[in-house]
């Protein structure tokens, strides 16, 4: 249906669960899941479009949830690191992360995460280059980056063995 | 018995963060919550002609905008925290807002709040200023010559301070058999911590109660600060830092910003919301380094030191933030020597003002600084004599039976075994092997390089002693509580103030490994100036070997006050009764004993207490150690340099730390990688650049290059392990020495790569067009 | 950081799209992926009075083949690029460009067709389409024209769009078995392109028939680079004729300089860059 808005509708799927809002058009998909649903997690590490912290899975693929506005995600499905883990138990990428210290202070973490969840669900195993390239898509002040890389590829092996 | 302590215990803090159930500063939300924006000056120099907010307060759902004017008389200065002795430190007034002269491009010049944070940020938007542009000055030499544009008026020639230490003998120079000097370029760097700043403050009109949420690294320093700035009493002011998202000493310092958001909250009743955007963290938090830096070597031709003569030119920025002044003298000055025995070595520092954001501690805080220098110079040293840079280094090491050390410019160096280190590292990355590869390469246009560094930090700040008789105006002990619930469970209430370092897991095996109980009955708190007595925060490697010194101490205390009543209800002297595995035991009395947490539950319930012993189950201590850590290591990078690009690639990097007894090798790790990777940021990427008129030309992640990914081979760690000898842990702290390692290891492998070409040196950092023009003689770029 | 408020306009088809590109008062910016527009929106260096988001727009999107030519939508985004079978066959050296953007989230969002009305003068996209001779299709109310892309690229942040049109599709000619290579040296910040170099070539019995190269990052926009061509086309590529015709490669160019990278610099990289691309697409290392 066509859109011509002041304030818009959207009705996003996030998590699993339908929420209907009205919005003004310019309000970022961060600042929606952050302010309106309550979703935290999601953090905001700069304006440029260059951190990926605000990393979320939308419709399948990761995205920079700071340069995606929320009516853009109208219709859509949204996955964000509160919903990785399902019936209480923590998702493979979730475990690795702990398991192999991928994070200090956690600030990039749950962009981190998203990412890392992308890349396997799009190439169950990554190469070591593979996963390094793959995180120019987030920067991490803390860790160097190394427990990360380990940390997927942990991930990776744990999601096979599951599987 | 060692059980947890040592172990690579999984991270508890994990359990929160890796769900996105972290708790940071701008996740916090309260009923009735207003946003502020701050609107910054975009000049770096320039008089404030006039401030129309009528606009922005007609917007709807606007609440208020302040102005310097309506601030004054209101809100103090704010302080500096770091005076040094005879410095001559002029400490010139910094308010909260400019009110007639703007000092940099981010100084504060108003702040408005509004009902959401869209509101605000249109309002700030709507906030005209007039501004009369000035002549700027931004780089520290430019700054004390003759005729420079005056920062501040009070502070002629724009001097901030001067400091000397040490002192060198002029024939040590005129005598010497071989001088080296060199002119260093220490760049500016941007912290950068993931979480940019943030605050939220709210205000009880009923109770005159405030609390302030903030990204802080100790918070009740900034409590101490705020309640000068905000004229309100300590007792009534509370500072929370839960999850703080990185801070690198950009969190330490006390800014306007934060003040300003308490008196809103204050003014308005209102709860107020400030988080600081990325490009804003860029002009308006703390950067760090930026030297400039003359030094001098004299030695002899087989490879000993003599003597060392620094000169050093600090940009401190605009204003004077929170311990600047301590850092380039302190924290830089009183160890350029490094690891080596060099009998003369002085430092004389001038601190200038410029028109530019302030500096103050960025990860290591001085100490990359002097490392940087030393290392530099004994490969210059080297070259110049024709000896291999790791003979000089092993030449002149502070040798393993000389600890305590104590160094020329008086700095007792409390344990260490740096050939012990090195040797690890020569083998690991096989030297010999090395450099015939080397040889190899060249012969087919290749250019590997290697490089050491082999440095000594001093960290674990510290003495409350020495940091009065310095200059710093608070104290460097740290506190602990240690309290036993009656069911055993136990709470640890600790002064430092972790922002990713992981000590709610590191502090609780050190109370597991005293007390003998199990990590789950452990809890760490931390970050709030109400449920922490008090505390200086976390910085300068300080955490483990200070805070977790008094949690130690006061674990020591209750085993004593255990062992008394155990001793009672055992019906033994307390002198048979041994402490062991978290339980008391009647020695040569097999089974009498009782568990550590059932003797804490008779302390609660005191029906039966030993005469002279107090109900409960709570220790206290204050520890203040008696001396600085001195952590040190090799670290060795192997790069190769592409010379039709100028492209330094890091082909491999060894690091041997040795950081006194490890509690958790998983964290050590993670705190090496993560120091590698930013002092290897500053040696190839990192750098702050402003133009002549004091606009930052590097204000994004656009244009200021962090280290990624993919930069990286995998950091291959190893370690040595000498105890510290003055703190009950025999730690030493880990979390600044890879930055402080890294980055002259990293340019020395650089400059060797070079050789073929003749280069002496380049400033950092090595990027592409730097190295490139070297190789083919293009000169600088103009 | 925050953009200005704005009018939100979502068409459902083309003709919508079209008609209200046609219709609108004031600044109209059309919003494909985002990922340029949203940032300069947020610091508030763009501030449209509308934006017109075409992402559903379904005669924008796919892959497919039209004769001679391949048609790709504009709404195309990077990762289906670098993984569609038809580009792999007809147009390898598109996907190879789309590898380089930068990083996975950027890529899964960004659009062939917003990067080329972008025309940043350092995208990685553009130089590639030069040198396959793409072809823009835009359309607008009042029909659909065509348009070489070397002549569609006017400058920096510079397009031959009209205001009331919109760019549906490229269309690149087949390139099956051609030698393919991008080359870039990354900006360690943002990811741009310092500079890089598109090669195609066309080998036949020895020679190289047909060749293309272009260039981006270097001058005002990406171009292709005719002297490097000329030097190269019908001459057997060995290391000497190649070092000869990546000299040429920023010939006539006025050069881009920034912090990162001098004229002087840029142009050297440029010339490296293209002997990498040309040694690889001729089949030499």
């Amino acid at each position: 249906m066509a859109l011509a808005e002041e304030m818009v509708k959207i009705a996003v799927t996030v998590n699993g669960k339908r929420y209907e809002d009205t919005v003004e058009p310019r309000w970022l998909l961060a600042h929606w899941l952050r302010d309106r649903l309550g979703l935290t997690g999601t953090h905001i590490g700069c304006d440029t479009s260059q951190c990926g912290v605000c990393t979320v899975v939308l419709n399948g693929r990761a995205v920079k949830s700071c340069t995606v506005l929320a009516v853009q995600a109208d219709g859509g499905e949204v996955l964000t690191v509160e919903g990785l883990a399902r019936d209480g138990k923590l998702h493979p990428v979730q475990e690795a992360f702990r398991e192999a210290h991928g994070l200090q202070c956690g600030f990039c973490t749950p962009g981190a995460q998203m990412l890392a969840y992308a890349l396997l669900e799009e190439n169950p195993h990554p190469t070591e280059a593979e996963i390094r390239e793959a995180l120019d898509g987030i920067l991490c002040r803390c860790t160097g980056y190394q427990h990360i890389v380990r940390a997927i590829e942990l991930a990776a092996e744990r999601k096979e063995a599951k599987a | 018995m060692s059980t947890v302590i040592g172990q690579p215990v999984r991270r508890r803090e994990d359990a929160r963060l890796i769900v996105g159930r972290g708790q940071f500063t701008d996740d916090l939300k309260l009923p009735g919550m207003t946003y502020a924006v701050i609107v910054r000056s975009p000049y770096a120099h320039a008089r404030i002609r006039r401030i129309d907010v009528s606009r922005a307060l007609a917007m709807p759902g606007v609440l208020a905008v302040f102005t310097g004017k309506d601030l004054e008389g209101v809100l103090g200065p704010v302080p500096t925290a770091w005076i040094p002795p005879n410095a001559d430190l002029k400490q010139t007034v910094h308010r909260a807002l400019a009110v007639d002269e703007v000092r940099y491009a981010g100084d504060g010049v108003a702040m408005v709040v509004a009902e959401d944070r869209y509101t605000a940020r249109d309002a700030a938007e709507a906030v005209e200023v007039e501004y009369e542009p000035l002549p700027a000055v931004v780089d520290a030499w430019a700054a004390v010559q003759e005729g420079a544009p005056l920062v501040h008026p009070d502070a002629p020639g724009n001097l901030a301070l001067h400091w000397t230490a040490g002192s060198v003998d002029q024939k040590a120079f005129d005598e010497a058999e071989v001088v080296v000097r060199q002119r260093f370029v220490q760049q500016r760097l941007i912290p950068n911590p993931m979480e940019p700043r943030a605050a939220v403050a709210w205000y009880d009109p009923g109770t005159e109660n405030l609390t302030v949420w903030m990204t802080s690294q100790n918070p009740h320093i900034h409590r101490f600060l705020l309640s000068g700035i905000l004229g309100i009493p300590e007792h009534r002011l509370r500072v929370v830092a839960q999850d703080v998202g990185g801070g690198f000493g950009s969190k330490i310092s006390c800014y306007p910003d934060e003040a300003l958001v308490a008196h809103a909250a204050r003014t308005l009743a209102r709860p107020v919301k400030w988080v600081e955007d990325r490009s804003e963290h860029f002009m308006a938090t703390t950067h760090g380094r930026d030297h400039v830096q003359e030094v001098e070597l004299a030695g002899r031709k087989d490879g000993t030191i003599e003597a060392l003569r620094v000169k050093i030119w600090a940009n401190l920025g605009a204003y004077l933030s929170t311990a600047a002044p301590g850092v380039p003298t302190i924290l830089f000055g009183l160890i350029v020597n490094g690891c080596y025995r060099i009998p003369q070595a002085s430092t004389e520092v001038y601190g200038v003002f410029t028109h530019t954001t302030p500096v103050d501690a960025y990860r290591g805080a001085g100490r990359p600084e002097a490392t940087y220098l030393i290392e530099r110079m004994v490969d210059l040293f080297a070259d110049a004599i024709g000896m291999d840079p790791v003979e000089v280094r092993r030449k002149n090491f502070v040798p393993p039976d000389a600890f305590p050390y104590t160094n020329a410019f008086g700095i007792t160096y409390d344990s260490g075994n740096y050939p012990l280190a090195l040797d690890k590292a020569l083998e690991r990355v096989d030297y010999g092997g090395f450099r015939a590869r080397q040889a190899q390469a060249r012969q087919e246009g290749r250019y590997l390089g290697i490089g050491f560094s082999t440095y000594v930090e001093m960290c674990g700040l510290g003495p409350s002693e020495v940091a009065g008789a310095v200059g710093f105006q608070g104290g460097l002990w740290e506190n602990a509580t240690v309290r036993v619930h009656p069911s055993g469970k136990i709470q640890v209430m600790t002064g430092a103030s972790p922002h990713g370092q992981g000590e709610e897991t590191t502090f609780a095996q050190i109370v597991a490994e005293q007390l003998g109980v199990a990590m789950d009955d452990i809890e760490v708190v931390h970050g709030d100036t109400d449920r922490v007595t008090m505390g200086w925060g976390t910085y300068g490697s300080r955490t483990l070997a200070v805070g977790g010194s008094a949690v130690a101490v006061a674990c020591q205390r209750l085993i004593e006050k255990g062992r008394r009543i155990a001793a009672h209800m055992l019906e033994a002297d307390a002198d048979d009764v041994a402490f062991q595995q978290g339980r008391y035991q009647v020695q040569g009395v097999p089974g009498r004993s009782v568990s550590f947490q059932e003797v804490a539950l008779q302390a609660h319930l005191a029906w039966n207490l030993p005469q002279g012993v107090e109900p409960g189950m709570e220790a206290t201590a204050n520890y203040n150690p008696s001396n600085f850590t001195f952590p040190f290591g090799t670290h060795v990078a192997i790069v190769e340099v592409d010379p039709d690009s100028g492209l330094v690639r890091l082909e491999r990097y060894v690091a041997v730390d040795d950081c006194g007894t490890p509690i958790n090798p998983l964290i050590i790790a993670g705190q090496v990688h993560g120091g590698v990777v930013q002092g290897v940021g500053q040696a190839l990427w990192e750098g702050a650049v402003y133009n002549a008129e004091g606009q930052l030309l590097t204000g994004s992640f656009l244009e200021y290059a962090m280290p990624k990914a993919r930069f990286f081979p995998p950091i291959e760690t190893d370690s040595t392990v000498t105890p510290s000898p003055h703190n009950p842990l025999g730690v030493k702290g880990v979390g600044e020495t890879g930055t402080i390692a890294a980055t002259p290891a990293v340019v020395n492998a650089v400059m060797d790569a070079l050789k073929p070409f003749n280069i002496r040196h380049l400033d950092m950092p090595l990027t592409p067009e730097k190295v490139w023009r070297a190789i083919h003689g293009k000169g600088e770029r103009q | 950081m925050i953009a200005e408020r704005f009018r939100y306009l979502r068409p459902k088809d083309l003709d919508e799209a079209l008609a209200w590109l046609a219709e609108s008062q004031g600044e109209v910016r059309v919003l494909a992926g985002g990922h340029s527009l949203l940032p300069l929106m947020k610091l508030r260096l763009a501030a449209p009075q509308t934006v017109l988001d075409v992402e559903r727009v379904e005669a924008l999107r796919g892959i497919r083949l039209e004769g001679d030519v391949l048609h790709i939508g504009a709404m195309t985004r990077y990762h289906e690029l670098a993984r569609d079978p038809l580009v792999a066959e007809y147009a390898p050296l598109l996907a190879m460009a789309a590898r380089t953007v930068g990083d996975p989230q950027v890529r899964n969002r960004g659009t062939v067709g917003g990067s080329i009305c972008h025309a940043d003068p350092a995208a990685d996209f553009p130089a590639a389409a030069l040198a396959m001779d793409a072809e823009v299709e835009l359309r607008s109310r009042a029909g659909k024209r065509r348009l070489p892309l070397r002549e569609f690229l006017l400058g920096p942040l510079s397009t031959a769009l009209a205001p009331n049109e919109l760019l549906a599709a490229i269309h690149v000619p087949l390139r099956a078995g051609w030698g393919a290579a991008y080359e870039k040296f990354p900006h360690p910040a943002s990811g741009y392109a310092v500079a890089g170099v598109a090669a195609l070539i066309n080998k036949e019995g020895g020679a190289a028939r047909a060749v293309a190269v272009a260039v981006t990052g270097v001058g005002p926009v990406a171009y292709r680079a005719a002297a490097t061509e000329e030097v190269l086309t019908g001459a057997s590529l060995d290391a000497a004729r190649i070092q000869d015709g990546a000299s040429q490669v920023a010939e006539g160019v006025e050069v881009n300089a920034d912090l990162f990278a001098s004229a002087d610099y840029r142009r050297h990289l440029a010339q490296v860059l293209a002997a990498r691309a040309l040694r690889a697409a001729w089949g030499s290392d």
